[in-house]
């Protein structure tokens, strides 16, 4: 959970906790990286681009906290913004706050800014920037960490795969080498390594599913849902069991982690999402993208229902870009990818403040 | 007695879990992609040593657990168990076999140990980290062989067995880790 020292010391007390927990020399290599990323994107002509850290709106997901802060001195233009006609009923911008401040958001992804430009005309584009999550702090998580996102105007999901595939070869020769990647669907993940049906199976039969493959769960589990219980054997069965050897590609999730994918009809429905997986660590998470902005605001919506019934704070969804949706965003796929876990696989360490100066505890 | 939740779980809190005192070993932070956290919570129950390793989910609140550590000093072994004295109180405590643990194996009386007191009662006992036992009982030394080649089992004074250098006799008094059952150096008297 804390911060570990440089020679996996648990304590950072002491005078010694100004100092970075990562070797300068892994500080080099995570900056030849970023190099090879810069190349990657430039040899293949997709333009980088910078989208604010700070957001009037942010991510609605349940499972995603926002850091916020407040702005002291409004713009000259947010009563004017506010009062305009809000794209949908689902839709808030976040409303100002007492003495004028108003509320702004440290992004958890660069999602909704860079959808915007997709809509406004820029072609293919791509980004590393920082991206925030309260919460979220560990071996592989610190609450501020840095995100690798791009999208892909007139591709699929399925062609963006290949392109995820060419730039974990391009940066993790040593680790991917070992074949073509696997692609796998969510159910048939579940089915190899879990020995379950996820569409088919309901809590109680997951729970002592759970039970057979030895995953111990505290007392409140009796009243953890069916998402919670596929949620758990995710993290603790398949996921450690993906992407050996060769890069592993998750398709297909049930259409309720849809997320802000499209979902193609069938039975069941499914999410045209994937997650790439190395050496059971989930790097990369992508989908085709949904342009219906309808749609869009219906899940906005539901999201924000779900996280009133659940005493979560209210995350206001974005107008803006519904109002973008609205104008038409192109045809697309895009991905997000945790470059520090990329830096982690590169540079063979099993902890994230081992490529990062500061983590959260000596921030 | 307080309450934390699973962000504050670090390792040496001392929590309940299904009833019983227990002290977190490792705590790590596990999330798929979208989905719900949890924490895979490693920790020792105090009550029957045994270490466990369980999913929570990310958030949930435990109750704290009234452990307190402190020093007491054997005092004797009797049918009904093990007794140790508070030497700032000098109030007595009875400690039971399963509570004694692998203690039994190196304590003699007036040895200084920790004992892990759960509302009030004795629950585990530490050996101290070092202790000088006698040996009763061991094969016949081998003269002017110091280099530590071999190794061989001796018998000690409480009963414990451990590896010692084969130049080892009975009646010399070593030094004995008590975290890991091993010879550590001949001792003085």
């Amino acid at each position: 959970m804390s911060g570990r020292g440089v020679d996996g010391d648990d304590r950072l007390d002491g005078d010694d906790d100004w100092r970075p927990t990562a070797p300068l020399e892994n500080l080099k290599r995570r900056a030849e990286l970023v190099g090879a990323v810069r190349r990657f994107f430039a040899e293949r002509g997709v333009l980088e681009v910078e989208t604010p850290a700070l957001g009037a709106a942010t991510a609605t997901d349940l499972h995603l906290a926002s850091l916020a802060t407040s702005l002291s001195a409004p713009l000259a233009s947010c009563a004017a913004t506010l009062s305009a006609p809000l794209a949908s009923d689902a839709a808030t911008l976040s409303a100002p706050a007492a003495g004028g401040a108003r509320r702004l958001y440290l992004q958890t992804s660069p999602e909704l800014h860079m959808k915007r430009l997709l809509a406004a005309g820029s072609g293919p584009i791509w980004q590393l920037c920082k991206a925030f999550r309260d919460g979220e702090a560990g071996r592989r998580h610190n609450p501020e960490f840095t995100m690798l996102e791009w999208y892909r105007p007139g591709w699929d999901h399925h062609r963006l795969i290949g392109e995820v595939d060419e730039l974990l070869r391009a940066t993790l020769p040593g680790i991917v080498g070992g074949g073509p990647r696997e692609q796998l669907t969510y159910r048939d993940a579940f089915l190899t390594h879990a020995g379950i049906d996820p569409f088919a199976a309901d809590a109680q039969t997951l729970r002592s599913r759970a039970a057979e493959l030895g995953v111990d769960v505290g007392a409140g589990s009796a009243s953890w849902s069916r998402e919670e219980w596929l949620h758990l054997l995710l993290a603790a069965v398949v996921e450690p069991r993906l992407g050996r050897g060769r890069p592993t590609f998750l398709l297909d999730f049930p259409a309720s982690e849809a997320a802000l994918a499209r979902v193609r009809d069938g039975d069941p429905p499914v999410a045209e999402r994937f997650e790439a997986f190395v050496e059971g660590v989930e790097l990369a998470n992508g989908y085709h993208e949904l342009a219906d902005a309808r749609e869009q605001a219906r899940r906005f919506a539901a999201d924000s229902d779900a996280r009133r019934r659940d005493g979560l704070p209210a995350a206001p969804a974005d107008a803006r870009l519904l109002a973008a949706l609205e104008h038409g965003l192109p045809d697309c796929a895009g991905v997000a990818l945790g470059f520090d876990r990329l830096a982690m696989l590169a540079l063979g360490v099993d902890s994230i403040d081992q490529v990062i100066a500061f983590p959260i505890d000596r921030a | 007695m307080a309450s934390f939740s699973t962000n504050q779980f670090r390792p040496g809190l001392k929590i309940m879990v299904e009833g019983d005192p227990c002290n977190i070993i490792d705590n790590e932070f596990v999330k798929p992609g979208k989905g719900q956290a949890f924490n895979r919570v490693k920790y020792r129950n105090l009550r029957t040593g045994r270490v466990n390793e369980k999913n929570i989910r990310s958030g949930d609140v435990f109750e704290g657990a009234d452990v307190v550590d402190t020093d007491m000093q054997y005092l004797y072994k009797d049918g009904s168990g093990w007794h140790f004295m508070d030497p700032a109180s000098y109030e007595q405590y009875m400690v039971s076999e399963a509570a004694m643990g692998d203690a039994q194996k190196w304590v003699k009386e007036q040895d200084i140990c920790s004992v892990t007191l759960y509302n009030g009662q004795a629950i585990s006992v530490t050996a101290p980290n070092f202790v000088s036992l006698k040996v009763t009982e061991t094969d016949p030394g081998l003269r002017g062989d110091t280099s530590g080649g071999g190794s061989k089992a001796a018998t000690l004074e409480t009963g414990a067995v451990v590896r010692v250098p084969l130049f080892i006799n009975v009646g010399d008094l070593l030094k004995v880790d008590t975290r890991s059952a091993e010879y550590v150096s001949r001792a003085k008297e």
